[in-house]
């Protein structure tokens, strides 16, 4: 099967669409015109610029620059998921890019290694930056939910913390409830996706491979793979994360140091 | 007052709590607890008296000084033990989901109280010098009334037999009815127990000299002995 190769011109017919959106803001006056012609452009700007950014990594093919562009993903990724819990602690960024760059590197390098066996090289571009780019974007997820249910959660349940220390709990079961409750939390969505994967949508990856020409078939294996290597490294990741802020917000003498959460002022 | 030698409790020498932003919130203070010690702590708010009564309990880390239980330094894996025998209970207890039983239950589930049960019959003992019943323990924490809360709360830390309480204004927010029951559970307790102890922060001067022999001022983070009060 061969796909439709689009030119610049056939891009711009859909851009049209952005002026429908457009005018029902203008017809209501949600005042959103502004906002979505900076999002429109900087979504187009965005996207070229990874297209030429890959197509370079493509072209030169070496290990280092496919490993360099990786962890720039990464490191973006991490930083993500901190941005998005109010609750910090001083730390946080260290025990979230540690969680995010294990459980995402280690399940890609499973995947290349393992999985995927037929390629030419291990570092190949074209299977490892899109494998690393889904892993990451559903960790992510994962660790902000699963850091940020854990952090409020331990910062709003401390009388009952504090009082189960007091009876002579250990850190850790004093800390159990509130630890499990944010790995399920964080750990959810993906089971729930699991459930009614290709019921109610049809994966993006998936869709992008039946439009490159791919048999329906084929596609779906993949997808499969990328659903089982986004399920474990979501996994990881979560637990990772909030055991790692368990460790910092508990110290050894089974004190919570409960101060050490700082609440982040909520941006507008 | 002159007494054969007895246990060494809890004993504090020279600590100091510092807030994050380097605030002394106790300075240097000395303190021990020996068995069949009843001690009061006044002092206006913010003197301290909760974060000593906490620093005493191993729940805050200290900045220097240290804590000692019979000799032994309370650090590490001995802390979880020693805050079963010294136990902290705030003054605003916390209950969790469920009955009186559900949280008299609790502890037991803890790795440190493995070896022994709950006790029914020692609890309802306890209940019948308060002439409540065992339908108390039936009742959902929901619906008990404040002093209610506290007893429960005695309740679930005394039945773990501790060498010492650390009641934090256990009475502050009662009133006299309730205020009484706690009283009277408490000297109960130590009636029963004589080598156990007690330090009790209250801001009720006829508290103090109801239930302790030695009261203690706090003042602006140190703690002096307040002699004028002492029988």
């Amino acid at each position: 099967m061969e796909y439709l190769k689009l030119t610049y011109f056939q891009v711009g017919i859909a851009a049209l669409l952005v002026v429908v959106h457009g005018a029902i803001s203008v017809w209501l006056r949600l005042g959103l015109e502004r906002s979505l012609f900076v999002a429109a452009i900087r979504m187009v700007v965005q996207l070229f610029l990874l297209g030429l950014v890959l197509q370079w990594v493509f072209n030169l093919d070496r290990w280092y620059v496919v490993l360099l562009i990786a962890a720039v993903m990464t490191t973006i990724a991490g930083v993500t998921a901190v941005q998005r819990n109010r609750r910090r602690y001083k730390g946080i960024w260290l025990d979230t890019l540690l969680s995010v760059w294990i459980s995402s590197w280690f399940v890609t390098s499973f995947a290349l290694f393992f999985v995927v066996t037929g390629i030419d090289k291990w570092y190949q571009p074209q299977y490892l930056i899109p494998l690393l780019g889904m892993v990451l974007g559903n960790t992510l997820n994962g660790i902000s939910v699963g850091l940020s249910t854990f952090t409020e959660s331990a910062y709003t349940r401390h009388a009952e913390i504090e009082t189960m220390l007091s009876l002579g709990a250990t850190r850790w079961e004093a800390c159990e409830s509130p630890i499990r409750h944010a790995l399920r939390t964080g750990m959810t969505p993906i089971i729930n996706s699991m459930m009614v994967v290709g019921l109610v949508s049809l994966p993006g990856m998936m869709t992008g491979q039946l439009l490159a020409g791919t048999e329906p078939a084929e596609a779906v294996k993949y997808q499969v793979v990328i659903i089982f290597l986004i399920a474990a490294a979501t996994a990881l990741g979560t637990t990772g994360a909030v055991l790692l802020s368990f460790r910092r917000l508990f110290n050894a003498d089974h004190q919570f140091l409960r101060s050490k959460l700082q609440a982040v002022p909520e941006k507008s | 007052m002159s007494r054969s030698p007895t246990e060494l409790i809890a004993e504090a020498k020279q600590i100091t709590r510092l807030a994050d932003d380097g605030t002394r919130l106790i300075n240097r203070v000395d303190f021990s607890i020996r068995s069949g010690d009843r001690l009061g702590i006044v002092g206006s708010s913010g003197s301290g008296k909760t974060v000593l009564l906490r620093a005493l309990a191993a729940l805050d880390s200290i900045q220097s000084g240290q804590l000692l239980h019979a000799g032994q330094a309370v650090s590490g894996a001995f802390v979880p033990e020693y805050r079963t025998r010294v136990v902290y209970l705030q003054q605003r207890p916390t209950l969790f989901e469920g009955t009186v039983e559900t949280n008299l239950r609790k502890p037991f589930e803890l790795a440190v109280h493995r070896n022994r049960a709950f006790n029914r019959d020692k609890v309802v003992g306890w209940l019948e010098l308060l002439d409540r019943d065992a339908g108390f323990l039936d009742k959902d924490q929901q619906n008990l009334s404040g002093g209610e809360l506290q007893i429960a709360a005695l309740l679930r830390a005394i039945q773990l037999e501790p060498r010492a309480l650390l009641l934090d204004e256990p009475t502050a927010a009662l009133d006299a009815g309730a205020t009484a029951a706690v009283e009277r559970l408490v000297s109960q307790w130590t009636k029963q127990r004589p080598d156990t102890a007690f330090v009790w922060i209250t801001h009720d001067a006829e508290q103090a000299k109801r239930m302790c022999q030695s009261i203690y001022q706090m003042t602006a983070g140190e703690l002096a002995k307040d002699t004028s009060w002492n029988t």
